[in-house]
Order: C-alpha cells, then structure tokens, then sequence
C-alpha cells in the first residue's frame, strides 16, 4: 500500500514538475504595450505570414527582402476558420501577419489578439479607396488593412447552360443542372445563397429566419454535386459542373483557363467580403509587419498583386494601373459604388455557434 | 522468466526489494509518467471540460453546464451517429470479408511466402495516410482510370459520378484500414489452426465441420480485435468523408474536427470525442469478455 | 500443408485493392503531361519541380525535425517502459496502459493534447508535436520490445550477474544488445509513424511551421497536381524502405 501510495505521489510529483518547466518554456514575454520604434532596423527582424495558398504572387518572398530587408516565410491556411483556431489557441502562434476576412478580424479585435494599426507607419493607407476605409467590420481600419475584396455570385459555363439570374439557378436546379452545381463550404458562404433568395441579410441572427434558410439549403442538397471551397473552377473546366457558387476572383482562375466560364451576380443581390492583413500582438517583429503591409499597399505592388491573383484590391491607384486585365475579366471592372450594393459581411458574435450549427445539419442531412 | 534461487551477496531481503523498487522506477517511471502526462492528463482535462461552457474564441469559461451532454441527442447529432456508424459498419463488414479469406489463406501458405504475405499486407498502412486517400481521388475522379476504363469498354455511356458519394467514403475507408484487420485474425487464426485441426480430423470431422465448429469460433476474439480496428478509427476519421465525400458525408470525425477547429466549441467536440472513446472501451470489453469464453470452452492444448 | 485453392481469390483480390492505386500514383508521377490522365511520356520534371517548391521544403525540414527527434525520445522511453513493466511490474494493467497511446483514437488525443497545451500556456508548435507524437510513439516502440523480451532468454542476464557484473554493465553489455533487434524495429517504426502522422500534427502544430502531411493536406484540397503524384511516390518509397528494413531487422536475427 505505502509503496503505491509512493509511486503515486511520485508521479503527481513528476507531472506537474513536467508541466512547470514546459509552462516556462512555451510562454512568451508580453510584448503588447510595447512602443513601436521608427528606427527599427528591419534587416534584424523576420517576418512569418500566413495567407491563403495562390492568394499572393509567387515571388513575393523575394520582393519583400529586397524593398524592406526582412527575410519572409509565407505559411498557408486553407480556410479562415483554420487560422481562427490556431490563432486563438493562446500563447504565440509564431505568426506576424495573417490574412483574414474581415469578419474574422473583427473577431481577433474583440478576443484581444490584435495590434492596432498604427498610421504613422504605413503611409500607404492613404491609397486605399475611401469607400475601403470605412468597410463596416472595422470602419477606420484601426486593426485590419484590406488586401483584397470582391463578391460573391455564381460562375458559370456560357457554353453549357443560359446565364443564371437568380441563386435559385443553384438552389433549385433544373433537370439539366441536378448534380451538376456546387455551393461554397464555409459556413458564411454556405448560407448566403439562401439568405439572399429569401430577402434576408447575410447577417442576419434571427432565429426564425436562419430556419428558413436551413430548411432552403436541406431541399437544394441532393440537387449538389458537392460542398466545395477549393477544386469547383476545376469542375467547371472539366464540365463536370456548370454553375458554381464561387468567388468572383476566383472565378477569373476558370475564365484563364476557358473563356466560356463567365461571372455573374443574381439579382437577389450578394455580398462584399473583403481579406485584410492584421498584425498579431504577440507579434515580435511588428515594424517589418506593418513595413511590410505599408509595401503591399504601394499602387505599383498591389497592381502585381491584382495581376497575379486575379482579385480586385481596394487601392485606387493600383486598379487604374489593371484597367487592362477588364476585358478579359469584367468582374476586374467593378467599381466600389458597384461592390457597396453588396452586404457587408460582419461577425456574428454570440450568434456564431447557431450557424455552424445550421451548417451541420445542412451537410448532413 | 526465471527466479534464481540463490540468495544475494549483497543485501538480504530488504535490500533485494529496495532494488526492485528503484529498478520499477528507473525503467518504467519516466514512461508511466509521460503517458500520465501527455494521454491521462487531456483526456481527464477535456472529460472536466465537458460539464463547462465554451469560451467565445474557444477554451473554457468555468460556468457548470450538463448541457453539452443533452445536446449530443438532439437529432441532428443523432442523425450523423447513426449515419457514422451505419458507414463504419459496412466498412468493417467489407474488411471481414475480404480479411478474413485473406488471412485464412496467408495461414495455407509455406512458412517463408507467410511472412513476405504478412508484410505485403501491412505496408500499405505505414505509408502516409493522406496520400492513401488521395490516390482515391486520382482514381475515382470523372476523368480517372475507373471511368476512362468502364467508358472505353462501353460499359459505360458517361463518366459516373463515383466521387464525392458515401460509397467512395466506405472505399476510403476500407481502403485505410482494411490491413489492420489481416493481422489480428491471422494471428488467432495461426494460434488455433494447425493443433485443433489435426485434433479434429483425428476425431474424424470433415474439414467444413471442423472449419465452422472449430477454427471459425476460436478465430472470434481475433476477428473481433480486428473488426474494433477498423470500426472505431473509421468513426473517427474526418480526412476521408472530406475528402472523398464531397463535403455531403458528414461524419462524428468531421463534427468533432468543426467542433474544434470551426465552431471554436471546445467542450461539445469533448463531449462527442470521449463517447468515441468510450464506445472503444465498451467494444473491447465485449471482445475480452467473448474471448474469455471461447477460449475457455476451446479444446485445451496438451 | 492443404492447398491454398479457392482462397486465392480472396488473397488476390486484397492484394489488387491495397496496391492499384499506389501503382496507378507511381505511374501518374511520371507522367510529362500536366492533365492527370492523357499519357503523355514520360518525364521526372515533377520531382525536381517538387525539390524547387519552398513550402514542401519547409514542411519536409519540420517534419524530419519532429521525426528524428521523436524517434529518438520514444526509443528510449519505450525501450525503458518495456524492460521495466515485462521484467519488474509483469502486470497485465499496466501493460495496457503502456500501450494505450497507439489504441486511443488519434482524433481524441490530437484534441486532448490541443486543450493540455492550451491550458498549460504551452506555445503551439514543432515542440508540441514533437510531444505528443513521443506519447504515441512510445508506445509502439514497447509493444515491440515486449514480444522481443518474450523472445529472448534473461538467462544470459543472471548468468552476467552471477559471475559479478553489476546492474549498469549487466544492462548495457548484455540486456540491450540483446534488445537490440526489437529497439531498431521499434525506432524505424516511430519514424515511418512520425513521418506520415497528420491528425495529431494537425491539432497540436502551430500555423508557422507546418509539416509536410499538413502541406500535403493543403494541397490535397485544391485537387489533383502531378507534384503531389511526384511527392507521394517518394513518400511511398521512403516509407516501404524503412518498414522492410525493420521487418527484416526483426526477422534476421529470430535464429539468434
């Protein structure tokens, strides 16, 4: 008995030893609060990033060394909710800069886990429409700077069906079409066909209404080839789809690889989502980070952005230098008065884990 | 093992215990602990995070809360239980039917073609996992191999849609884990074979009888281990439904990954988790407890 | 020895259903083509792009990091656990918990280590993945080492003792050579474990430094690429050397 009741002490023993030492050794120094230097040489800082794969040109690395001096790792995330989690899971994620929708930093805001933008050290800001300075998950943009923003609609082969008018076209597909339609994944997306088609916010947080929408998207279920963020321009090319709900950047990929694939969005109306970059607290290189946002917002380098990545930027200065790439990309062509008809996606606060919710009992049903 | 019989020079009794005593913590301590640490631990932890409510951005508030365990029977959770484990089932059927001869048969072979059999089989599942499920892709896929190849022998008038259906998700699955139920009924199969046979025929059975009256009942508990092995990971499994499944399979896996990574709903995922564990639990006491009684009636060996 | 007969069907199928597609990946990554499936010569231009890919790079560094060091942990803990429970506890609990690690679901660990670290502060990265593919990886090296000491005779170890070798001579001149078989088994295993695990990996990394399953992951969700054919085979290659090798470890020395 006493030799267990000694094995066992030992062991309690032991663990929180453990436990103490890993404690001490994963926990970072507190660096919020800290002052921002001016001076601050940012050859001796480094910069790790994390934005969405292909969200950025493929020598970007190497362009950012040489305007700013600090080496650049860029590290990818598939969805938003995936950074959300890493990010939220406390103690340093390792990540200086990370690429958000909008909706999300506003959520790293309220969790605390953001450094505020500080003017003084990314002049560029002025570049940015005034419409994108006022975007409402952060009007001001006192914690996130837009990267790039754009809509949502349905992408389509013009060469196998007529161009859809409505979300309906998706939701409700012909014969023609069952089978032959994705919808996004991502819970905000996955819902906002529906929302739209019933005349209601993509914000919205009324019970009644999110019933509504789970009931529209259970019917429009077996009518989907598949829930896809990721391979639907793909499917697109293939013919194995003919609409896709998509975003409108996204949709150029398609258009790149087959004129026939064009763009439109329903009259139901849509929304505006925009990706911003936002700095972490924990961050301990936070002047290479807003150098490097202050980089990314020159015309000359988000104009290369848009070129690359197919997406419009919010930055006055760098589209005019894209008018170019409209012809072969209309949706490159919107204006912001044209993109403000678009809802504005927020965060839902509390209201969240209700939609993740409706969103597994949409998928599994 | 053998005890010496001889006493020690050194010590006596006492000293021989106090040896034993340090020799346990030397060898086994650091070890015991670190499972202690890095597996009793979290699972103890998120069991206690269960009855708490969830924290805006994940994490835990201390607010006491049995909710979480009532909402796993509301039916939309129900729902993907029994789709999960109506899945997982005919996975695990699939693999007993193709396993078990499999096994069977590798115990015909010569001891040298045994053991290349056994590797064979089991080298598949220490490759990555991943790329396992993704060659299911390239195949599956409308413009893959199965299609090209049913189209050009005119089985076929268009490419089928053999992706993103739960029929690809139980491929998938049986294709992770279909080796991990060769081994174990190989295992039982070689232990009871050969003594009971030869018992048997010498009683003068056929070899059906003494297949079906013999061999197949002490092969169970074998067949049972590995039918726990390919059930209960294939619950667990998020990367295949996702995968494979189009994003229309939606699997405990899958809710317990959202739950996580998406729905920041820590203890709700626990909740889901640790009744994935406990129904490991349960399986397997119903093996040791079914294995307990076949091997008590089985023929004893001389 | 009956005639394997009619059961040969069933031997072959399995053997049609687990390597197709891994000869269908191999053959793919040869392919000049960039669209999957029209042949279109053949061509090694997917392996030296992969090799020119930074974030493959990365995700390999950090997964050998992980790997070797894990490997190198796990070997010594379990190598320890074995001896200690099969020669000084002999019960049949503790067995289990020392092998409970590989059975767990790895879905339940990944989360349980993600709220552990969570809650001791502990930063998410290449050090807590190291940690926790130690705890499952510990595991697979005892239950190695246990079916070898039931191999091996403890004979040879009293014999040492006998003739007055003391507890540290006994255990490194006699005990482990004689483990030795069992411990490079096991060591070899955890790596291939190591090498290929993504769950885990998945819930306990930190966003900056990813490994290479969760890279593969990623890429894996924007479709087929002849790159990740390319990446595939040679995973399959690395995997299939090292578990023969250990198979043939074990196996070589049964005589001894």
């Amino acid at each position: 008995m006493q030799r267990k009741f000694r094995t066992a002490s030992l062991a309690l023993a032991g663990t929180m030893a453990g436990a103490l030492i890993l404690t001490a050794c994963g926990g970072s120094g507190d660096t919020a609060g800290a002052a921002l230097d001016p001076n601050a040489d940012l050859t001796k800082q480094t910069l790790t990033i994390s934005n969405w794969a292909g969200y950025y040109p493929e020598d970007q690395t190497a362009a950012v060394e040489a305007a700013i001096g600090t080496p650049l790792t860029i590290t990818n995330h598939a969805t938003n909710e995936e950074i959300m989690a890493k990010l939220t899971a406390g103690g340093d994620s390792g990540i200086d800069v990370a690429f958000v929708s909008g909706q999300f930093a506003q959520a790293l805001n309220e969790a605390g886990l953001i450094e505020p933008i500080n003017p003084a050290f990314v002049p560029n800001l002025s570049n940015l429409y005034p419409e994108a300075q006022q975007l409402a998950y952060d009007p001001g943009n006192k914690f996130s700077v837009p990267y790039a923003w754009g809509t949502t609609g349905i992408c389509y082969r013009s060469d196998l069906v007529d161009a859809p008018t409505s979300w309906n076209d998706i939701l409700e597909p012909t014969d023609a079409n069952k089978g032959k339609v994705t919808a996004l994944a991502t819970e905000r997306w996955l819902m906002l066909p529906a929302q739209k088609a019933l005349g209601f916010s993509a914000n919205t947080t009324d019970e009644a209404e999110m019933q509504q929408v789970k009931e529209k998207l259970i019917a429009a279920k077996p009518g989907l080839l598949a829930y896809d963020d990721t391979t639907f321009f793909s499917r697109l090319v293939s013919g194995e789809a003919t609409m896709v709900v998509a975003w409108d950047g996204w949709c150029n990929y398609g258009s790149a690889e087959d004129p026939n694939i064009k763009f439109v969005i329903p009259k139901e109306g849509s929304d505006l989502w925009a990706d911003t970059m936002v700095v972490l607290k924990t961050s301990k290189n936070k002047e290479a980070a807003l150098a490097y946002i202050n980089y990314i917002l020159d015309p000359v380098n988000h104009a290369w952005v848009a070129e690359n990545i197919l997406y419009k930027v919010p930055n006055g200065p760098a589209m005019k230098a894209v008018t170019g790439l409209t012809a072969d990309y209309p949706n490159m062509g919107m204006t912001p008065t044209d993109l403000l008809k678009g809802e504005s996606l927020v965060d839902l606060g509390e209201a969240g884990p209700s939609y993740t919710k409706i969103a597994t009992e949409v998928t599994s049903s | 093992m053998s005890t010496s019989t001889k006493t020690r020079t050194n010590g006596g009794r006492g000293a021989s215990r106090r040896r034993a005593l340090r020799a346990r913590a030397i060898f086994a301590g650091p070890g015991l602990l670190y499972i202690t640490a890095f597996m009793s631990i979290p699972l103890i932890l998120i069991f206690v995070y269960s009855f708490f409510t969830r924290g805006r951005f994940g994490g835990v508030v201390w607010e006491f809360t049995s909710q979480n365990y009532s909402r796993l029977f509301e039916s939309v959770y129900v729902n993907v239980f029994v789709s999960s484990i109506a899945i997982a089932g005919t996975t695990t059927l699939l693999a007993l039917l193709l396993g078990y001869p499999t096994a069977y048969a590798i115990t015909r072979l010569s001891p040298k073609w045994r053991t290349i059999a056994l590797v064979l089989v089991v080298l598949p599942f220490w490759t990555n996992f991943l790329i396992r499920t993704y060659a299911w892709i390239i195949l599956l896929n409308s413009e893959g191999p199965v299609n090209s190849g049913l189209l050009s022998l005119g089985i076929i008038g268009a490419p089928l849609g053999l992706l993103y259906t739960p029929g690809a998700v139980i491929v998938g699955l049986l294709y992770a884990y279909l080796p991990l139920v060769v081994l174990p009924i190989y295992a039982s199969l070689e232990r009871a074979d050969r003594q009971l046979l030869e018992a048997a025929s010498n009683l003068g059975a056929n070899r059906f009888r003494a297949f079906f009256d013999v061999t197949l009942p002490l092969s169970l508990p074998g067949a049972m281990i590995g039918a726990i092995f390919v059930f209960v990971p294939s619950l667990g499994n998020f990367v295949v439904p996702e995968l494979l499944g189009g994003g229309k399979t939606v699997m405990v896996g899958n809710l317990i990954r959202d739950q996580f990574l998406e729905a920041r709903d820590w203890p709700f995922g626990a909740v889901i988790a640790l009744s994935v564990v406990a129904l490991l639990v349960i399986l397997f006491a119903i093996q040791a407890a079914i294995a307990r009684r076949i091997n008590g009636k089985a023929v004893t060996r001389a | 020895m009956p005639k394997i007969g009619w059961l040969r069907l069933p031997l072959t199928l399995t053997y049609l259903f687990l390597y197709t597609p891994i000869v269908v990946l191999v053959i793919m990554s040869f392919n000049a083509s960039k669209t999957p499936f029209v042949w279109k010569g053949f061509s090694t231009r997917w392996y030296t792009e992969l090799f020119q890919d930074d974030l493959i790079r990365q995700g390999f560094i950090n997964t050998m990091i992980v790997a070797v060091s894990a490997t190198i942990l796990a070997t010594i803990l379990g190598t320890l656990l074995a001896i200690g429970i099969s020669r000084y506890f002999r019960s049949a609990i503790l067995e289990a918990y020392a092998l409970a690690p590989a059975i767990i679901p790895d879905l339940a660990l990944a989360i349980g280590l993600l709220a552990f670290f969570s809650l001791m502060g502990v930063t998410l990265s290449l050090v807590s993945v190291l940690l926790s593919h130690v705890v499952f990886g510990m595991a697979f090296v005892a239950a190695v080492v246990i079916a070898r000491m039931g191999q091996t005779d403890s004979s040879l170890e009293e014999a040492s003792r006998d003739l007055g070798g003391n507890a540290l001579t006994t255990f490194f001149k006699i005990t482990l050579p004689s483990l030795a078989p069992g411990i490079i088994a096991g060591a070899l295993l955890v790596f291939t474990l190591s090498l290929d695990e993504f769950v885990v990996a998945y819930f306990t990394n930190g966003p900056a430094t990813p490994t290479l399953p969760i890279v593969i992951y990623s890429m894996v969700r924007f479709g087929v690429t002849p790159e990740i054919n390319a990446l595939a085979a040679l995973l399959l290659l690395v995997s299939f050397t090292f578990v023969i090798s250990a198979q043939r470890i074990t196996r070589l020395t049964d005589s001894v």
